[in-house]
């Protein structure tokens, strides 16, 4: 096994008193989909946030493709390969769909100060935008205005704005929040054609989602990994079994 | 889009503002062309804040500033026996840009009210650094001995000449507006507009691009200041008080905000409400304000959103 892709170390961020990522240490290997798990509040967004940028991480390195991240901002990750979604969807809701995912391409595709042609009949924008939604299933939906698309429609939209970046990495928290069952499976289906070719790391609460995607798991408490490996092992582990009192039925 | 309801609705404007000189000389009113005149200076300025307001966000509520210095780029130059025209224009956009450049790399780095208070706050300033030069006429302002020269291309003091003027970089603006918020560049302030955290997440370094648009919205104000002095023919402090930022940002809204055309109908109806009100009483805001307000509440979208629009989602 190479190096790793995303390499955690002694990652720490508190919020006054309380320690949301606790001196951590995780690493992603290229092609591996990698679920972080771990009950409500033991800091699984803090952690997506300090690795896509979006926020400040007081001690601990970060590093991608064997660079040091740790101090660039999110649209510096962007571009070199990390691409996050939203616990909480975040997309343009005044946009339509296929305006959404050629946003993310023109961020990838040269310089944006460009002021005279439309960059809504740009071809080399549009069409792979349209490519990606295809590839997600909204290919049909990709005029209408993002704000109109069912609450599904608008976690697979974001899904697609991640990868018509291109990214070498997926960062994705809690893709199937707030999804019925058939959402679910859809995007859990998704998510496992990618497998294998788009390294993943995964924040998620559904255990049918992890145990279906994940080729690893790192289970999560009160800001520290207390244990890592493969399903099989973790579901096992009586630490595991320990921080879950209650949920074990669960794993 | 080119048969939109909208855009039937500029045709007719633009057929009626390229109307107006014949109009007045028919009717020896030469005062419409005056009139119209000035309404279409504050079109171009309103249309300018509605750039970055419209489509970037960003509650600029200190645009009275950069029409000042185009007319103090005017007026000062004029007063120490510069009246080239081209000189005059270029500074009065040149300084604005500046300007521009400096209250918006510090205000854009904030948002919501602290924008607000930061774009106000350098405004004020201008305004009380106008009323303190003596030299050009403290608070009283000054005369503008004569209006801007362009040897050779045309003579301001043609009512008719210097009207067309006006209405060729108002419609030139709305083209380069029209161009520029659908182009690569628009895209990227009105998505940031949209949902910031989401334009960074996908690579986007917004404040680039809100800077440019800021600065872009400035040059143009700044223009549009050039030719109120021009048009006054009196150079005077008051172009910069915050009262006259708020008329502007009036005209914007009432108009409908992010719309380009929007503003140059809000600017219209502001003015021409003005001239017809304030004949009637002094007390013609106490009419003004209540319409403000029935239009923010029943037509959301501004007057140009009653408008239908079929073209343009996202817009």
């Amino acid at each position: 096994m190479g190096e790793p892709l995303l390499e955690v170390r002694g990652l720490t961020k508190s919020f006054g008193g309380l320690i949301a990522t606790d001196r951590m240490d995780l690493d992603v290997t290229e092609g591996e989909t990698h679920a972080v798990i771990g009950p409500n509040g033991a800091g699984k967004t803090t952690l997506l946030s300090q690795l896509s940028g979006d926020l400040r991480p007081d001690a601990g390195l970060i590093r991608f493709v064997g660079e040091d991240i740790t101090h660039l901002g999110a649209p510096a990750r962007s571009m070199r390969g990390l691409a996050r979604s939203f616990q909480i969807t975040s997309i343009f809701k005044d946009f339509t769909a296929l305006d959404n995912v050629a946003l993310a391409v023109q961020a990838h595709a040269g310089s944006s100060f460009r002021f005279w042609r439309p960059a809504r009949r740009e071809r080399a924008l549009r069409e792979p935008a349209l490519e990606v939604l295809r590839t997600v299933g909204l290919a049909e939906r990709s005029e209408l205005m993002a704000a109109n698309l069912a609450h599904g429609e608008q976690r697979q939209l974001e899904i697609a704005m991640a990868l018509a970046t291109r990214p070498r990495m997926l960062l994705l928290d809690e893709p199937v929040a707030g999804m019925g069952l058939d959402e679910s499976q859809r995007m859990i289906r998704f998510l496992q054609s990618l497998k294998g070719r788009q390294t993943i790391l995964l924040v998620e609460h559904d255990m049918d989602a992890v145990f279906a995607l994940a080729d690893r798991i790192s289970v999560m408490v009160y800001g520290r990994i207390i244990a890592s490996g493969r399903p099989e092992e973790v579901r096992v582990n009586p630490e595991v079994r320990q921080a879950y009192l209650g949920e074990d039925t669960l794993l | 889009m080119a048969r939109s309801p909208r855009a039937l609705t500029l045709a007719a404007g633009v057929l009626m503002l390229a109307l107006v000189p014949v109009a007045a000389e028919l009717l020896d009113q030469p005062f419409y062309v005056d009139l119209f005149r000035r309404i279409m200076i504050f079109a171009i300025a309103a249309l300018s804040l509605d750039l970055i307001l419209g489509y970037g966000g960003m509650v600029s509520f200190g645009h009275a500033a950069y029409l000042g210095i185009g007319a103090y780029a005017v007026g000062v130059l004029t007063h120490h026996g510069i009246a080239n025209g081209y000189l005059q224009w270029s500074l009065a956009i040149l300084g604005s840009a500046l300007v521009a450049l400096a209250i918006g790399a510090v205000s854009i780095r904030t948002s919501g009210v602290y924008f607000i208070m930061i774009t106000l706050a350098f405004t004020q300033m201008l305004y009380y650094l106008g009323i303190s030069i003596e030299e050009y006429g403290g608070d009283d302002g000054m005369r503008l001995a004569v209006r801007s020269q362009f040897p050779g291309l045309l003579d301001l003091r043609n009512a008719t000449a210097f009207y067309y003027l006006v209405l060729g970089i108002l419609l030139l603006f709305l083209l380069l507006g029209q161009r520029l918020v659908n182009a690569r560049f628009g895209m990227v302030i009105r998505a940031a507009r949209s949902n910031e955290p989401r334009a960074r997440a996908i690579g986007f370094s917004p404040y680039r691009y809100k800077l440019t648009a800021f600065v872009i919205s400035g040059a143009m104000c700044g223009l549009a200041g050039a030719l109120l002095v021009n048009q006054t023919e009196y150079l005077t402090p008051e172009f910069m008080h915050w009262t006259r930022s708020g008329e502007i940002m009036f005209m914007v809204i009432l108009g409908g905000i992010g719309t380009l055309m929007g503003p140059v109908l809000g600017a219209a109806v502001f003015l021409l409400l003005e001239d017809v009100l304030s004949a009637w009483t002094v007390h013609w805001q106490i009419i003004l304000g209540p319409f403000l307000v029935l239009v923010v509440l029943f037509a959301k979208k501004g007057l140009i959103g009653l408008v239908p629009d079929e073209a343009a989602p996202g817009g």
